[in-house]
């Protein structure tokens, strides 16, 4: 295993510990306090599907982006690349329609536990699509230009951090928007 | 085998190197040893800081209905003191051991990632400024080191009873911190992975570096449970989420799980180098390898992996189930098993051997005592109902500076009588070192060990003064006075490294005759760390070298030799 791979590894288990925390804090307060049922007025979970969908969908295009690159079909590789960056940034766009609407309706984090669990965990989470967004860009931006050394190895390491926020949100959807349905 | 090219008695400091010379070399370190003296100094002053701030207590405290400091003034010194102790001083005192010797004991050239090091020294350093910048804002942190919600809360801190922002820069300066401890644990984690020398398998690895490794997973995953918390409150604080506000139905309580399951696992982090250090002092000065070195290796593991299933023995006056009781009690006093199997290994190493009395053994000894009193007040304390007759006493006070202080504090003075001649070319003066070691004795057992009766009395902590109950008086003024002596044996030591830096004994590449490949390198090590790197055929791979007959025995064994100033 490269050291740069070891370390992203160590670094996304550090962060899951973040967001577990920042998960079961949500349930807690689900589960325990009457304003949960405000959830189920607001949320548009049809929507949020939509975007879901986007961000699994950049997960599969990484991968395949990460594939392409090891066996040398570099421009494959650049567009599938460019597709994650698409997909990433619609579900973060998503997210942003959504506060917006959110917030009109006075769905604010001082509102009730579910404005403050909700605006947290999403929002820390949308930070870290941010975060990621800004390494794929980089990442892609750089590439564009052969100015990486050692492609594979970068592109390796921010899989990772990729997979890792899209696991994430595979957790937060469910809790958050599947678990009002019933 | 030198393996640097300059002869002891014309090798200079390693303030004389010409790599370290100049301001814009200390500006732009990558070097982990130069990173790991920056670390040594900051983490030295701020203990120098934390200990004024623990004169100014028992300078209060030293008579009932004191009306020196105000009742004010006494939360910030008592907050500050243990923040500063815990997040700032002892724990990157020891991450400063971690990043200076784990490359140097496994046969690396540095760390892994060498300039995210240097990132972590500088979040460390300002997170540090910062913290002590709310002194300047209108008042520091004043709700002890463990904030516990709901006094965190705007409503109780932007009162007429405390003004101060000082929460805010406790979290901002905690969260920059922090940050750079996960880069320290990612670092330690993947050096000892990827950068061990060709013949350094994992069971021949020092015990220092077992501990390090552990301890890197602590903080690697506790680390995180304490930024958790630290956003939820800031988000309360400066957005009005409502996560600890109980008026709307958020929980105080969830603070205490998330901090204590950072926090119990922090206390372990602060102890797992310690351990190592011992591990590495006590064979050295038994002149015998380790008693028992793969259980100490699996141990630490199992007290790591433990660590994280005990949090709510903090917690057990907040009223909870009986299941929970049993749980968490019993699993608590599992700990002190592996633990305690720790101790007995240590015990059995110097069993027979040679031993000699220099400062680092003295501590180590020390050490084992003393710890030992305060992890059996620990397993006291796991039983659940005389935690409830002891919580937030002076017992608990007296427990907890039994491990940190006479535990994890002596451990690094071992550490520093030990490798100081490795880090700056010159030894320790052991005449100063012994005055330092009984000053510290009876200064630490005189102020701490009495503190238990206070607490039996029924003295609460944090608290600015007490009414002149019978015993009170006198244990608190026993208790000052012995502090005042503990503080003296620590100005001998600052003393001691700084006059030894100038007229301190040229060290030599092995003065200890060590084991480890540290020992295998000039003293101090060249910017690369070896020129060549002896072949790896046990866990003590220099004395393998002496018995075989090719490391030339001119090196003094023993104390009395080299006492010679
Ligand atoms: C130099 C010697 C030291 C002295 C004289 C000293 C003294 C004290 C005293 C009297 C208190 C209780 C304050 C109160 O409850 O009102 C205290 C609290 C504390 N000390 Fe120390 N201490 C020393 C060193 C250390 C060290 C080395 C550490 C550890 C790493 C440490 C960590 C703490 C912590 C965490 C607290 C709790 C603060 C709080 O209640 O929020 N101390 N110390
Ligand atoms: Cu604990």
């Amino acid at each position: 295993m490269s050291r740069i791979r070891l370390a992203m590894l160590l670094f996304v288990a550090s962060e899951s510990v973040f967001f577990i925390l920042l998960i079961i804090a949500y349930v807690v307060y689900h589960a325990t306090t009457p304003s949960a049922a405000d959830a189920f007025r607001y949320l548009d979970v049809p929507k949020t599907g939509i975007f879901t969908a986007c961000l699994v969908g950049s997960s599969f295009t990484m991968w395949r982006a990460g594939i392409h690159f090891r066996n040398g079909a570099r421009r494959a590789a650049l567009a599938l690349l460019f597709t994650t960056l698409v997909l990433g940034t619609a579900f973060l766009a998503g997210q942003g329609v959504e506060y917006v609407s959110l917030i009109r309706k006075n769905v604010i984090i001082s509102r009730d536990l579910f404005g403050t669990t909700f605006f947290t965990l999403t929002g820390f989470h949308g930070l870290h699509v941010f975060i990621g967004l800004t390494m794929l860009g980089t990442l892609f931006g750089l590439e564009l230009k052969r100015g990486i050394v050692d492609p594979l190895r970068a592109v390796d390491s921010v899989s990772i951090y990729w997979h890792f926020v899209d696991g994430v949100w595979a957790v937060i959807f469910p809790v958050v928007y599947l678990w009002i349905l019933q | 085998m030198n393996g640097g090219s300059v002869p002891p008695e014309k090798a200079g400091t390693v303030f004389q190197m010409k790599e370290y010379k100049g301001l814009l070399s200390w500006l732009s370190p990558v070097d982990h040893k130069q990173i790991g003296i920056m670390y040594f100094i900051t983490s030295l002053t701020f203990f120098l800081v934390a200990v004024s701030l623990a004169m100014i207590m028992r300078t209060q405290l030293i008579r009932p209905n004191h009306g020196w400091l105000s009742s004010a003034t006494y939360n910030q010194v008592f907050s500050m003191h243990g923040t500063t102790m815990v997040f700032l001083a002892v724990m990157p005192m020891l991450i400063a051991f971690m990043i200076y010797f784990t490359p140097l004991m496994i046969g690396a050239r540095d760390v892994a990632f060498p300039r995210m090091n240097a990132l972590s020294y500088w979040l460390y350093l300002m997170g540090g400024l910062l913290l002590y910048f709310s002194f300047f804002t209108g008042g520091a942190l004043n709700v002890g080191w463990s904030a516990y919600a709901p006094l965190t809360e705007t409503n109780y801190t932007m009162s007429k009873y405390m003004i101060g922002t000082g929460v805010d820069y406790w979290i901002v300066g905690l969260l920059l911190a922090g940050a750079g401890t996960i880069m320290n644990s990612v670092n330690i984690l993947v050096t000892v992975a990827a950068l061990r020398a060709p013949d350094m398998k994992l069971s021949r690895v020092p015990l220092f570096v077992w501990m390090s490794a552990a301890n890197a997973v602590l903080m690697l995953l506790a680390m995180p449970a304490l930024n958790t918390a630290l956003v939820m409150l800031f988000l309360d604080r400066h957005l009005n989420a409502l996560f600890f506000v109980p008026a709307a139905g958020g929980k105080p309580l969830l603070w205490q799980h998330y901090f204590w399951f950072f926090g119990h696992p922090e206390v372990y982090i602060l102890i797992l180098p310690g351990f190592g250090i011992i591990s590495e002092v006590i064979p050295v000065f038994s002149r015998k390898p380790i008693f028992g070195y793969a259980f100490l290796a699996i141990a630490t593991v199992a007290i790591g992996f433990l660590s994280f299933g005990v949090w709510a023995h903090h917690m057990f006056a907040t009223g909870m189930n009986f299941t929970v009781y049993y749980v968490f009690a019993l699993a608590s006093m599992l700990i002190a098993v592996p633990t305690g199997i720790k101790v007995f290994n240590w015990i059995a190493t110097m069993w027979g051997g040679s031993i000699s009395f220099d400062t680092a053994m003295l501590f180590a000894v020390a050490f084992i005592l003393q710890f030992t009193i305060g992890g059996l007040t620990g397993v006291a304390f796991a039983t659940v109902p005389i935690d409830w007759a002891l919580t937030h006493t002076y017992f608990v006070v007296a427990h907890f500076h039994y491990t940190l202080l006479g535990g994890t504090l002596f451990t690094v003075m071992a550490g520093f009588y030990y490798w100081y001649p490795k880090i700056t070319g010159r030894m320790l003066s052991e005449k100063l070192g012994k005055i330092q070691f009984w000053l510290m004795v009876i200064g630490f057992n005189g102020a701490f060990f009495i503190l238990h009766f206070a607490g039996l009395a029924g003295m609460p902590r944090r608290v600015y003064t007490y009414p002149d109950l019978p015993h009170l008086a006198s244990i608190n003024l026993i208790s000052s006075l012995s502090a005042y002596i503990l503080a003296l044996g620590i100005l001998v030591f600052f003393a001691n490294l700084i006059v030894s830096l100038r007229k301190g004994k040229p060290a030599g590449d092995n003065p200890w005759n060590g084991a480890t490949l540290e020992w295998a390198t000039s003293s101090p090590p060249p910017p690369r760390n070896f020129e060549r790197i002896p072949p790896v055929r046990s866990i003590t791979p220099l004395w393998d070298l002496k018995e075989s007959g090719r490391l030339p025995d001119t090196l003094p064994s023993s104390s009395r030799e080299r006492d010679n100033e």
